[in-house]
């Protein structure tokens, strides 16, 4: 990075550590925390996303549909992340290669699955063997963010079918009694008001998603407790230009602050959000604000 | 999710170019010196070495991607990449679910990395890498085993007294020995049938090519000076 870097045996102090913190596998590092803001950036809304879709499934009076928003809230729960992480995400991309290989490789005569070989013609790979590893790592985070997205999707839809039975009954009886048909109701009186009951559960939800991203690696992405691992792992003499011992207790500090940091203007923000929406409601925070107002 | 699943596809049907022979090859990248990543975060090593040079003789185009160890053969078999350059020793477990080429080191023993050196391993507590030769064998003999995702976490469970003793390649063990008081056992262990390339089994034909390279390292004695530069193990 600077100059007097080309010889980092000769420096000490803070010159030393300027260099040290400044090399291609450092930046890597700092990049990665960008990498999982970007992830939660996305993940958090198509997980809300979901798990809207979700719970409005699991109320319908369409039975079908009734039945698969029940079937993914209770199966996705119930299966363990770290299964889901590994196994769920394989099955996921081999989908997306079967469906290709259909479409591309028609006359394909060879068998898909041989022992324990998953096949299709080069065609179909998804990402091109061919293509650059950014599009790979591209490819990664997009099934890392649909992954944590139907994975979390389930939780809140869970939170978001809660809420949504708790929107006090009388007011649905009274949109009727206006002569609202159902959609009606549940556009303008169920879920406007719900929110308020879903950000208790949907916070914890935001809490839990920060700190899951670790779970990143075993999609292939690299994330900041891989890189901090990595970094603070002992160094020798003979494979680097700044050998030291472990410093891993150091770098997982720093991600400490990280998270503690994050999760703390979290809260901030959603204590904010909480106190916008319990306005006009008909529960104890809401009053609370109208005798303060008064 | 339809939707999502539909964007997916068309992303991904856009993305088609050119098909040329693009080999991937998957490593662990925290194991030095067979493999691990150098201070600009780029792939190094023995292998990385090895790797360059067997992709040029078999005039193929290689790229480098990383991957966790306890995915390792998942990830081959799913197509996620082509070979497994990664220290991995061919056993028969093994070659139940993958192919493997001709081994590029011989057969060496592993050691053991301790804090004295009096250690009676029977009543120890022994650190191996999940799901390593070294695992296995402590496992089999009965020994109270400790697994752990990461090499370098194994060393520092004997460190800070977690483990009585690390099992691990000798190679890897060899510049953690006499720092922080830590000893290498005169006991070894001979396991494993020598570190070779992984393959998809039904990739026979890339893994020849693979073969065929490694063969003629080792004729011309290059495979002998790289393992002497690295050194990784014995020679050939």
């Amino acid at each position: 990075m600077f100059e007097y870097c080309a010889n980092p045996d000769t420096l000490d102090g803070l010159a030393w550590l300027s260099c040290y913190l400044t090399t291609g596998k450092h930046l890597s590092f700092y990049t990665s925390f960008g990498t999982v803001l970007v992830l939660l950036a996305i993940t958090a809304p198509v997980a809300l996303g979901f798990g809207f879709g979700g719970a409005a499934m699991a109320r319908s009076n369409v039975t079908p549909a009734r039945w698969i928003g029940k079937t993914y809230i209770a199966i996705v729960r119930g299966v363990p992340d770290i299964a889901f992480f590994m196994f769920f995400v394989i099955a996921l991309d081999q989908g997306f290669e079967y469906l290709r290989h259909q479409a591309f490789c028609p006359d394909w005569d060879q068998p898909i699955r041989q022992g324990n070989d998953f096949i299709v013609c080069s065609e179909a790979k998804l990402p091109l063997s061919t293509s650059p590893q950014w599009v790979h790592e591209i490819y990664g985070f997009f099934l890392a963010v649909l992954t944590f997205a139907i994975v979390f999707g389930a939780f809140a839809a869970n939170v978001i079918f809660g809420a949504m039975n708790a929107v006090p009954k009388a007011q649905i009886e009274t949109a009727g009694a206006y002569g609202m048909t159902r959609r009606q109701t549940f556009w303008r009186i169920i879920v406007p008001q719900m929110w308020v009951y879903a950000l208790p559960g949907l916070s914890n939800l935001w809490m839990v998603l920060i700190k899951a991203t670790p779970l990143l690696f075993l999609l292939g992405v690299e994330d900041i407790v891989y890189w901090a691992r990595e970094l603070g792992g002992t160094k020798h003499q003979r494979f680097t230009d700044y050998p030291h011992g472990d410093w891993r207790m150091w770098y997982f500090l720093v991600l400490l602050v990280f998270y503690l940091g994050f999760t703390k203007v979290s809260e901030a923000v959603l204590d904010r959000l909480m106190k916008r929406l319990s306005r006009g409601q008909a529960t104890a925070g809401g009053e609370a604000l109208r005798r303060a107002a008064a | 999710m339809k939707r999502l699943l539909g964007t997916a596809l068309a992303l991904s049907l856009s993305t088609g170019a050119a098909f040329a022979d693009t080999v991937r090859l998957g490593t662990e990248g925290a194991y030095a010196p067979w493999n691990f990543l150098d201070d600009s975060g780029e792939v190094a090593g023995f292998e990385r070495d090895l790797g360059d040079e067997l992709c040029k003789r078999a005039a193929l185009n290689c790229e480098w991607v990383t991957n966790d160890w306890d995915s390792i053969i998942p990830n081959l078999v799913s197509g996620n990449y082509d070979a497994i350059i990664a220290g991995m020793s061919i056993t028969e477990d093994r070659e139940k679910v993958i192919d493997f080429t001709q081994n590029y080191t011989p057969p060496d023993p592993s050691a053991y990395l301790a804090l004295s050196d009096d250690v009676d391993l029977a009543g120890a507590v022994v650190a191996a890498q999940a799901t390593t030769i070294q695992a296995a064998f402590v496992a089999g003999q009965g020994w109270t085993l400790v697994e752990f995702a990461t090499p370098e976490e194994t060393v520092a469970a004997v460190r800070n007294g977690e483990a009585d003793a690390v099992l691990a390649d000798k190679s890897f063990l060899d510049p953690f020995a006499g720092q922080d008081g830590l000893t290498m056992l005169s006991r070894m262990e001979q396991i494993g049938g020598g570190v070779g390339m992984g393959f998809r089994k039904s990739d026979t034909e890339l893994r020849a090519k693979f073969d065929a390279a490694i063969q003629s390292m080792k004729d011309d004695g290059s495979l002998n000076e790289l393992i002497a530069k690295w050194e990784v193990a014995t020679q050939f």
